[in-house]
């Protein structure tokens, strides 16, 4: 009697443990339903929209990839314990990140996904990891190295990547410079004739994806005249490589009978780009003015702040006001924003320093609804509140910074912070 | 005694060439700071996160003046430390300032942003500019 009900107990619990067991490996690789903290992460976001902090502490939090499970790699731009690349889990579901591994011995800020390939850049190079079924890289001590021997400066040195759809990957080179100057940000110092640097910076360059070991003679200067890039992406509508540019400093200290602080602070746009082979955006030669709409000749190749620049250059699809630093651009091809925002591009905007004396501007993350690639409507800026303070005055006031995008496989939106290192995730809520 | 009296009257000699009392001074490299220092220093001296060096308590504003003023009349290109962070920005000479006007920016930054130190004078300026040593 007693043999006889303990056996069928003992099955039951078999049962019961199997079930759990693939309930639980059934969910380990489900995305973490999104769910806003209480008080938004402390942002700011249009009617139906929240936010969670979903990990924090991680030091300089770059570029920022999701993997096809709702997991994150972040790009560090300085290693932390020695290893630059962070890969984080959400194993118990909560929605905050607490599992923690590092790899990659190298600061940077770009990392990408694709076709089975984890990529991630130094400042002079990128490599790439090969990844299993799940997204997770099979050997991390043990890269390809498929990019080398990139211009790096002490300005712009970052290297952004993004690969489209043929197998080829774009990457920026800053130019190394303000505008190419005899004397770099000095007083009404000329530029450089025929400004040298182009050969190997200030322009986006493409690379095979799969190729090992190359350099500028392997590559191609997919587009020119773009002094320094962060933000860029592809949009799949009309398979087009968009790019953001950090605009120029300095109009008013280096050209202080040209230009006063509030126009310095003012002027160029930061330029969204769309980019077609062969493309010159201008720089050093001209500058885009906010005031006047068009590509105006630079003081430091003869312009007066009125002269118009050289036709040859193309014109930004979107004008942004000065100098609030774009650090990502991201397409929205998800499924979770209203219909609005898709097809839209968001864009992370690190915030600004060369409006001192004026207020800084900036420090957000802004939305530009777009169809079928063009941009169908005004800029709006869509999260905002990550400095913490009403108005910046200073930089380092700021408590968050944005400066990485990314879209999880269900369609919410990853923003980083480099400040604190807080990674911020952003969905719909209102049904 | 004849060593005292000559000192005392070198003293009132130099107090009536320097003209500019501390306040003036710093009055004055206030006003010049909003002009050449401000749009990457920051009103606060605090700089920005890897570009632009803070001037708050730093060695470089605190420590060897001739470097300072080096640093102010030439310019800095290289990457520098400071608490751990990296800044990386070039800065411009600024060797069209007088000497006077580079002894007054400098006494400013040195007595702001939480900083007190002695004032900077445009002799020492003037010495910095004409030697040919670093």
């Amino acid at each position: 009697m007693r043999k006889k009900t303990i056996i069928p107990l003992f099955i039951a619990c078999l049962v019961i443990v199997g079930i759990s067991f693939s309930f639980m490996n059934k969910h380990e690789n489900d995305v973490t339903p999104f769910k806003p903290d209480a008080d938004n992460a402390g942002l700011k976001l249009p009617v139906g929209f929240g936010a969670n902090k979903v990990a924090d502490n991680l030091g300089k939090a770059r570029h920022i990839v999701i993997t096809k499970d709702g997991s994150i790699y972040i790009k560090l731009m300085k290693v932390v314990d020695g290893k630059g690349i962070l890969f984080l889990q959400d194993k118990d579901k909560d929605g905050k990140y607490e599992v923690q591994t590092a790899f990659c011995n190298y600061g940077g800020t770009g990392i990408t996904i694709k076709n089975g390939y984890l990529y991630a850049s130094s400042d002079k190079e990128v490599f790439r990891y090969k990844l299993d079924d799940k997204e997770q890289v099979i050997d991390p001590a043990n890269p390809e190295k498929i990019i080398t021997g990139l211009l790096a400066g002490r300005q712009h040195q970052t290297k952004s990547i993004l690969l489209d759809n043929e197998d080829n990957i774009y990457v920026n080179i800053g130019a190394p410079t303000n505008s190419c100057q005899e004397n770099d940000r000095g007083l009404e110092s000329k530029g450089k004739v025929g400004c040298p640097i182009l050969d190997s910076a200030g322009g986006i360059w493409q690379f095979k994806a799969n190729k090992l070991n190359q350099s500028y003679a392997d590559g191609l200067r997919y587009a020119t005249g773009i002094r320094n890039v962060m933000g860029l992406d592809w949009n799949t509508q009309n398979n087009t490589l968009f790019v953001m540019q950090h605009g120029r400093d300095n109009l008013n200290s280096s050209w202080p009978k040209l230009f006063n602080t509030k126009q310095s602070a003012e002027i160029p746009a930061e330029a969204m780009y769309m980019i077609k082979k062969g493309d010159n955006a201008g720089w050093p030669y001209v500058y885009y003015d906010t005031y006047q709409n068009k590509n105006i000749l630079a003081p430091e190749y003869g312009g007066d702040g009125k002269k118009e620049g050289s036709k040859e250059f193309i014109n930004p699809v979107v004008a942004f006001p000065a100098h609030m630093a774009p650090n990502a651009l991201l397409f929205y091809t998800g499924n979770m924003f209203p219909e609005r925002y898709k097809q839209g591009a968001f864009v992370a905007f690190h915030g600004s320093w060369n409006r001192a004396p004026e207020k800084q501007a900036g420090y957000f993350v802004a939305f530009v609804p777009f169809k079928d690639g063009k941009p169908a409507g005004k800029w709006e800026v869509f999260a905002d509140g990550f400095s913490g303070l009403d108005e910046v005055m200073v930089p380092r006031e700021a408590v968050h910074r944005p400066c990485g995008l990314a879209q999880g496989p269900d369609g919410s939106l990853y923003v980083t912070d480099d400040v604190k290192g807080t990674v911020y995730r952003i969905g719909y809520v209102k049904k | 005694m004849i060593g005292f009296l000559s000192n005392s009257n070198a003293q009132i000699k130099k107090k009536t060439i320097v003209a500019k009392t501390p306040t003036n001074q710093l009055a004055k490299g206030k006003i010049l700071y909003a002009k050449h220092c401000v749009v990457c220093h920051q009103a606060d001296g605090g700089g920005v996160m890897g570009l632009n060096p803070p001037l708050i308590k730093t060695d470089y504003v605190l420590g060897d003046q001739k470097r300072l003023i080096n640093i102010i009349l030439k310019g800095l290109d290289k990457e520098i430390e400071i608490e751990g962070e990296t800044y990386a920005n070039p800065m411009p000479g600024l060797s069209h300032l007088s000497d006077q006007e580079v002894a007054d920016v400098l006494s400013y930054i040195r007595n702001n942003f939480g900083n007190k130190a002695s004032l900077i004078s445009p002799a020492q300026v003037k010495v910095i500019r004409a030697s040919k040593l670093k």
